[in-house]
């Protein structure tokens, strides 16, 4: 189906000398880019498994100081990342059409909604710096934070926020590492380099990286900030 | 259009049903709500977002053998799920005094779990 776009012209001057024909070419490619997802699925579920035997072995405590963290904050990233997996989803859909313009469109929208996850995680991240609850030596539990949370000892504390700041650290390094790929396919596409405008396939696989991104945020946003007790 | 509409809708639910005091007592029941949810989510963006839909064999393949991995992870639990079963000297938290009688293992394995 995807193809079908592509069908009409010449395509032969793209496949590389290694590959038949262009639909070879092409699911190649994606089974290539699936194959790296499946490695970040790998480590992003090492992390996962570390957070559920923690959870297991002090679930009560847990629930205390979830109640720090603000789920409506939270919620808002949510809705920003699924938004913006629509908005790339619209893209790769557009460069099957070789619409350039829609595609250019839809990829500022998904960047802004990048920045705008960015710089809500950066006000979450930050309040909780400057109440010291922050990885390391300095690691203040008591002051500021909520009432709940003050009956739980500072070492559960630094390993629910050992935990915390892993594993949304570790995604939010995707989202920082996507909008700079993201920023790269819409230079091509600015360009007009037919690598990508004669060709939907490297559009398709900076989304799926992306779609990747939103993917383990639906995971850590109830497993955060919608603990139940 | 429709798939990010169910999306948006399901992220409400997650949100509402931990929100919901009576619910927030069956700590166990609420999970598995909210990780239902999630999956389903998961499982509209990667079949509709990401196109495995309408994607071939091969990559179907590839992306089932992901997901099972990821699921067959936690069969790690096995291990810390029985461990005071049979305790062995020199495991925190374990002793000859602290085994499970073997009749209810079961039950108790899980009472633990609570």
């Amino acid at each position: 189906m995807a193809t079908e776009a592509a069908h009409g012209h010449d395509q032969q001057w793209l496949v590389h000398h290694q590959y038949e024909d262009y639909e070879q070419q092409s699911e190649s490619y994606i089974v290539g880019m699936w194959a790296f997802l499946v490695t970040e699925i790998m480590f992003f579920g090492a992390l996962f498994l570390a957070y559920v035997l923690y959870r297991w072995q002090y679930q009560p405590e847990f629930y205390l100081i979830h109640k720090d963290l603000d789920w409506v904050m939270g919620g808002i990233n949510t809705t920003v990342l699924l938004f913006s997996s629509l908005a790339v989803a619209l893209a790769v859909r557009c460069a099957m059409l070789q619409d350039r313009k829609g595609v250019l469109g839809w990829l500022t929208v998904t960047q802004l909604c990048a920045a705008g996850f960015l710089v809500i995680k950066y006000f979450e991240w930050s309040h909780k710096y400057h109440k010291g609850v922050w990885l390391g030596e300095g690691f203040k539990w008591g002051e500021g934070v909520t009432k709940y949370a003050q009956d739980v000892s500072a070492n559960t504390a630094q390993l629910f926020y050992s935990l915390y700041y892993c594993m949304t650290g570790l995604h939010g390094f995707h989202v920082v590492i996507g909008i700079i790929v993201i920023g790269i396919l819409m230079r091509m596409w600015f360009k007009n380099n037919p690598l990508v405008t004669k060709d939907y396939v490297p559009t398709e696989l900076v989304g799926l990286y992306w779609h990747f991104v939103d993917l383990v945020w639906i995971f850590l946003y109830p497993l955060f900030y919608l603990m139940p007790r | 259009m429709k798939v990010f509409g169910a999306l948006v809708v399901l992220m409400v639910a997650t949100i509402a049903v931990a929100q919901v005091e009576a619910l927030k007592e069956y700590s166990l029941l609420n999970n598995f709500i909210a990780m239902g949810i999630a999956v389903t989510k998961a499982t509209l963006v990667v079949l509709f977002f990401m196109g495995v839909k309408f994607s071939s064999a091969l990559t179907k393949i590839f992306v089932l053998l992901g997901f099972s991995w990821f699921f067959m992870l936690f069969f790690m639990f096995c291990d810390y799920f029985t461990r005071s079963w049979e305790p062995v000297p020199g495991w925190t938290g374990t002793s000859q005094e602290t085994a499970m009688p073997r009749e209810n293992r079961w039950s108790e394995g899980f009472d633990r779990l609570k």
